[in-house]
């Protein structure tokens, strides 16, 4: 697809040996592209564990679902696990119904479960 | 539906496919769509572009508000002149893919709608319409 489209780049966390990368805003193709290529290379780099978290996202579409389940793949290929957290429930229902599963994702409801589902304490749980 | 109350939204980049999204969402809400219709319904428009824009080289998506007898509805038609679908029915499985997406584009896209119909011939590219009607609507139908 053309070079111009200026695809905005989501930053990537890192939090010990997790990755952590929070999309806040509508996702062209390019930004999850450019996004599947940061966090592979980030996660080559040593990294025990991905989490995307994606309360922001309001659409997933079976472009995005078969980045996401790439990410996975590739982070588990370099010993490393994705987690998804946050995922809307009108998301997850309009993904049901079109018949697209998140093959090999593990999902979370919040970013300090995805957190604790990799064996991170996390922050405590104050406030 | 009059010509003047068509939205067109051309459909070149997926800058363009993010602009279609947008635009499909603001006309649900307006119309009184549900969260979950509206994700629905903005889901299978970004799918429908995609496919215009990766199958079809490109095409614009026009965009109606209809008045049902149970409320309103979203009229999307997806035009492009590309190579066409040779097999339409193949097109719509599941699986179906030329490498780019998981193959449930167009099959998925259909899902999420209430009507939906393709037309297309080799060579003469492709005419993809899908509707979709505000919750009184749907109940109707179940």
């Amino acid at each position: 697809m053309s070079a111009e489209s200026g695809a905005e780049r989501i930053p990537v966390l890192r939090l010990g040996d997790v990755l952590i990368a929070a999309i806040q805003q509508e996702l062209t193709d390019q930004s999850a592209l450019a996004l599947q290529q940061d966090l592979t290379e980030m996660a080559a780099a040593g990294a025990r564990g991905v989490i995307i978290e994606i309360s922001g996202v309001e659409i997933i579409d079976s472009f995005l679902a078969r980045i996401l389940s790439e990410i996975a793949a590739a982070t588990s290929m370099l010993a490393g696990r994705t987690v998804i957290a946050g995922m809307r429930p009108s998301v997850a229902i309009t993904l049901v119904e079109m018949g697209l599963s998140l093959r090999g994702l593990r999902t979370a409801r919040s970013l300090e479960d995805a957190l604790s589902i990799l064996g991170h304490s996390g922050p405590q749980a104050g406030r | 539906m009059s010509p003047d109350d068509v939205t067109r939204v051309h459909i070149g980049s997926d800058v363009q496919i993010a602009g279609a999204r947008q635009a499909v969402r603001e006309a649900a809400v307006a119309a009184g769509f549900s969260l979950v219709e509206q994700t629905k319904i903005v889901t299978a428009a970004s799918e429908l572009a995609r496919n215009t824009l990766v199958h079809g080289g490109g095409g614009y998506m026009d965009l109606a508000v209809e008045d049902g007898p149970r409320g309103q509805g979203i009229h999307l038609t997806f035009t492009d002149e590309g190579p066409g679908i040779k097999d339409v029915s193949a097109a719509l499985s599941d699986g179906y893919t030329t490498g780019n997406g998981l193959g449930l584009g167009l099959g998925g896209a259909r899902r999420l709608v209430q009507d939906f119909t393709i037309d297309s011939t080799p060579g003469g590219g492709t005419t993809v319409t899908a509707v979709s009607w505000s919750r009184a609507g749907q109940r109707a139908r179940r």
